[in-house]
């Protein structure tokens, strides 16, 4: 505690907090904390649904995620078969409990295997599904929780997302919004991973590699218009 | 006097001491440019030195002393002109916070309000958008100065007016707004930091094949000139200044020996 | 680390002369800056942002002990533990005890300044727990023994054939005849060796590149997922981070990525921005079941309201040092500590004293380049004028320095003796010069003439041929005081 006092001393000394100037810096700092005001967002994201998809797609295209649209969710595992096939990956793939991925007809997909739970060093192919998109910067919002663990995010080679395009958002101040909508203010998930395409590297002669420590490549599922 | 002359904005040239001491030429082409464009143009004669080395050496006292000797010397005029943009972003931007809080507070701020770049005061303040210089044309490459165009906005200024003297060509160098390894005191403080900077530069002069390196800080381009004149190369080393007047005829180029 | 920044001039020679270097840092300069001009100008509002960015951390470090307080309660209410740390050894003292607390013996870190800052890796060592860096520029540099060179690239000063080297000579379980020859192998191999060890690690070490009070979260924002990996994977995570790393909100958080990725590497947005908040929870299938937060003064409170106040609002990005003629020059090791570039020429002094790292704030030509494109708006030519100021004021710069200028000042402040002194000195310079215009070299003047020529002065003074030419002297006569 002696380190706390200390520091938190030091501070105060330094900003000459006292007396009344407190409780007016108090009242500042809980005004902001409680009203969280939105600061500057750019107009880039600011569109109708449709071209709001859009953009999303073409933001993630540019950070080399691939992306693949299809009509509705029952669409999602022959997606994702295909996309194995393309890849000469093993029709094997990891995901958690998230409802929207149970409710999809995977036993459709006769040669894959569907793991459920976090990822180990085995897997090669993660499933996840999003809990919203971002089109200003083409980024993925994931959450952690035994619906889509984290692990599965970094853990496998490769990575498939499924997001809703009714969740795409323009900003990630809307997602932030949502959030606090489902946690209740103040409260977080434990983990909120944004991802804006596949892993990289750029720490050898600043050439940019892709598939450094997370996943090589990340495909988007973008389900509905 | 006639009403032309009352009208006339009244200027006092703040002629840089390196100007004084080693290229006068630059001092005189800052007249003529001035005078061409209606001006009355005056050299208060206790001027030195905008107090940089001091300055930047941390030597608040003497800078302030040299801050408050040149404000008393110049604070009569309309407007206060230097041909450097180093040296006009001090009087300009430096002076007001070196006497913030002391008796020539006001006077700083006040005096600030009258200072100019020469380039960026022919196009800016009095809106020349050409000069009357016919000079010999040919190709030119230009270095923006650092404190010219960090903090004094002066990029677009001096193109204009080289671009409406006939028969000149602008070739861009690569890193223009890059500097050039001067940086007064650390050009001698640090000598084979400031080497290696100013060889990136003078590769990128080289790279242009333009005939003539302008600039607008004398320090910049002594700097320059004194690499590429090291180096063996024949591009001539000019103040834009003397160009933009038309004193290329009368003029040897910097490092091409005395009047 | 072991300050070396009093031999600046030494190791800024021997960065010029290093050819292996060089390559590289001719590699270094173009990249950065290119795409960050690329991505900036792609977005109309960077300019705002930036100006938004500012007034956040403004607003935050004129009420920094308010949020440390908010933040430090919502990390507990969360499940996690805070640390405060006053010192470096303080907060050595705390990572080691939560390592001994967990039995550890094989601790991954994700890339961190502050555990540089700090010499975490070699006080862990020391005590018999092994540091493994994951980021793949930290992880190259540690098998080296050498420090970053860079805030953002650590291995910035290495060419790819060096890394093989290290490769080669570390990973010798691998076969002698694979290919290591590109950059994509490098990598793959680093990856390989890499994985095994998320797996073994006790605990997972990161830093932080905001904490958010409003919810008691840590950022960090990588793009290798290495971090991720750390954090998630060992049994504890423990985040280091320095108070001034704190936020408000969420949004404030979202204001400041618009303008960090942008200004560290060109990038919209880095590949993971990753938001931590406490430990595992119930019906969680993975992450750390102990987070704890080390929050590192080190310093920093007592640059609090002082000219280095602004320096707090710096938020690593290394834009500065992408765009510095000085570190391009010389590289990032030559600084001699931890921070290297415009920022450290600011920095360390303040945490480490101005008279063991004079030379960096000195090592400037101030030409604004920071400045101008810093997310913070920090102005680091003023603060580095600052350290100048200080310097003087202690006395210590160099005696010949300190006669020169005062010997200079002293005719700079009495124009009629300058007019005087000048006007006999001048004309017989250019007379020394004759009709070459140049000097090769000239007393005193070693410095400059060293590697360039000094152009003879044209003739006599402009004063004295303008006092010629019109007669009477214009404007009042400058009277010596």
């Amino acid at each position: 505690m002696s380190g706390r006092n200390a520091i938190l001393g030091k501070l105060r000394g330094a900003l000459g907090a006292a007396g009344e100037s407190d409780s007016a810096r108090r009242a500042a700092v809980e005004q902001r904390l409680a009203g969280a005001p939105r600061g500057l967002v750019p107009a880039r994201g600011q569109l109708g649904a449709k071209e709001r998809a859009a953009l999303f797609c073409s933001m993630a295209e540019a950070v080399t995620a691939t992306v693949e649209r299809v009509g509705a969710s029952g669409d999602v595992p022959l997606a994702v078969t295909r996309y194995l096939r393309s890849r000469n990956l093993a029709p094997s793939v990891r995901m958690g409990e998230d409802e929207r991925l149970a409710g999809m007809n995977w036993a459709s997909q006769r040669s894959l295997e569907v793991k459920h739970g976090p990822a180990d060093r085995e897997d090669e192919v993660g499933v996840s599904h999003a809990f919203a998109g971002v089109a200003e910067t083409g980024t993925i919002a994931m959450l952690s929780g035994k619906e889509n663990p984290t692990t599965v995010n970094f853990v496998p080679e490769n990575h498939i997302i499924v997001v809703e395009a009714a969740d795409i958002a323009g900003d990630l101040e809307t997602v932030i919004a949502r959030m606090r909508e489902k946690f209740g203010k103040g409260a977080m998930p434990r983990i909120l991973n944004l991802i804006t395409g596949p892993s990289r590297s750029g720490d050898i002669e600043q050439t940019m590699l892709l598939g450094a420590h997370g996943p090589r490549s990340l495909h988007i599922i973008v389900v509905g218009e | 006097m006639n009403e032309d002359t009352i009208k006339k904005p009244r200027i006092g040239l703040f002629v840089t001491c390196l100007v004084d001491l080693f290229r006068p030429s630059v001092g005189f082409a800052s007249v003529r440019l001035l005078e061409e464009a209606g001006c009355t143009v005056e050299v208060p004669m206790a001027q030195t030195c905008c107090g940089q080395p001091a300055y930047n050496s941390g030597d608040r006292e003497d800078a302030a002393a040299i801050a408050r000797q040149t404000i008393e010397a110049f604070e009569e005029f309309d407007y206060v002109v230097a041909p450097s943009g180093s040296c006009a972003g001090m009087l300009k931007k430096h002076y007001p916070s070196l006497l913030k809080g002391t008796s020539y507070e006001k006077r700083a701020e006040a005096f600030s309000a009258k200072v100019h770049e020469l380039v960026s005061f022919l196009v800016d303040v009095l809106g020349a958008t050409s000069v009357a210089a016919a000079g010999k044309g040919g190709s030119v490459t230009y270095h923006d100065s650092c404190s010219g165009l960090r903090e004094l906005g002066i990029r677009e200024q001096p193109r204009k007016l080289l671009n409406s003297i006939e028969g000149v060509e602008i070739r861009e160098m690569e890193n223009a707004d890059v500097c050039c390894g001067f940086g007064g005191t650390f050009c001698v403080k640090y000598p084979d930091i400031s080497n290696k900077i100013v060889e990136e530069k003078t590769a990128c002069i080289e790279a242009t094949g333009a005939q003539t390196l302008l600039a607008g800080d004398l320090g910049c381009l002594m700097n320059m000139a004194g690499k590429l004149h090291r180096q063996g190369s024949p591009i001539k080393v000019r103040h834009v200044a003397e160009v933009l007047a038309g004193m290329e005829d009368d003029t040897p180029a910097i490092g091409g020996g005395g009047r | 680390m072991e300050i070396q920044s009093p031999q600046f001039k030494e190791k800024a020679r021997n960065a010029l002369a290093n050819e292996q270097l060089q390559r590289a840092m001719g590699k270094a300069k173009t990249g950065f800056i290119s795409k960050r001009k690329k991505s900036v100008e792609a977005l109309p509002e960077f300019e705002d942002l930036r100006s938004s960015a500012r007034a956040i951390k403004d607003h935050t470090l004129a009420h920094l002990d308010l949020y440390l307080e908010a933040y430090e309660e919502k990390v507990k209410a969360s499940g996690g533990h805070v640390h405060w740390a006053e010192t470096a050894e303080d907060a050595r003292q705390a990572v080691l005890a939560i390592c001994r607390a967990a039995g550890a013996r094989t601790v991954t870190k994700g890339k961190s300044m502050i555990t540089e800052e700090i010499a975490l890796n070699d006080f862990l060592e020391k005590e018999g727990i092994r540091p493994v860096e994951t980021d793949l520029g930290e992880y190259i540099i540690q098998l080296r023994g050498e420090h970053p060179s860079h805030i953002i690239g650590p291995a910035l000063h290495l060419n790819k054939e060096q890394v093989e080297e290290d490769f080669r000579r570390v990973h010798t379980q691998l076969p002698e005849e694979r290919d290591l020859s590109q950059p994509e192998s490098l990598l793959g191999e680093a990856r390989e060796i890499l994985r095994p060890q998320y797996f073994t690690a006790d605990v997972g070490i990161t830093g932080a590149n905001m904490l958010i009070a409003e919810t008691g979260s840590s950022i960090i924002v990588t793009n290798e997922g290495n971090g991720d990996l750390t954090q998630t994977l060992p049994r504890i995570h423990v985040v280091v981070a320095s108070i001034e790393k704190i936020v408000p909100t969420l949004e404030d958080a979202s204001q400041i990525l618009r303008v960090l990725a942008r200004s560290a590497t060109g990038q919209d947005m880095s590949v993971y921005t990753t938001l931590s908040t406490g430990p595992r929870r119930p019906g969680d299938p993975d992450g750390p079941e102990e987070y704890h937060v080390i929050l590192l003064d080190n310093g920093r409170s007592s640059m609090l309201g002082t000219e280095f106040h602004e320096m707090l609002r710096c938020i690593r990005c290394g834009a500065c040092m992408n765009h510095c003629p000085v570190y391009h020059a010389v590289g990032g090791h030559a600084y001699g500590w931890v921070y290297p570039g415009p920022m450290g020429a600011v920095l360390t002094p303040s945490l480490v004293g101005v008279d063991k790292s004079g030379h960096l704030p000195n090592a400037s030509t101030f030409c604004g380049r920071c400045e101008s494109v810093c997310p913070m708006q920090i102005p680091l030519p003023r603060m580095m004028r600052h350290w100048r100021e200080r310097e003087f004021e202690r006395g210590l710069n160099p005696a010949t320095q300190r006669y020169g200028l005062g010997f200079w000042a002293f005719f700079a402040r009495r124009p009629r003796l300058y007019r005087l002194a000048t006007s006999l000195a001048i004309p017989t310079l250019s007379g020394l010069a004759g009709r070459r215009g140049w000097f090769r070299s000239l007393p005193l003047a070693g410095g400059w003439t060293r590697y360039r020529d000094l152009p003879a002065p044209q003739s006599r003074t402009f004063m004295q041929q303008w006092q010629a030419r019109s007669g009477a002297p214009h404007g009042r006569e400058g009277g010596d005081r």
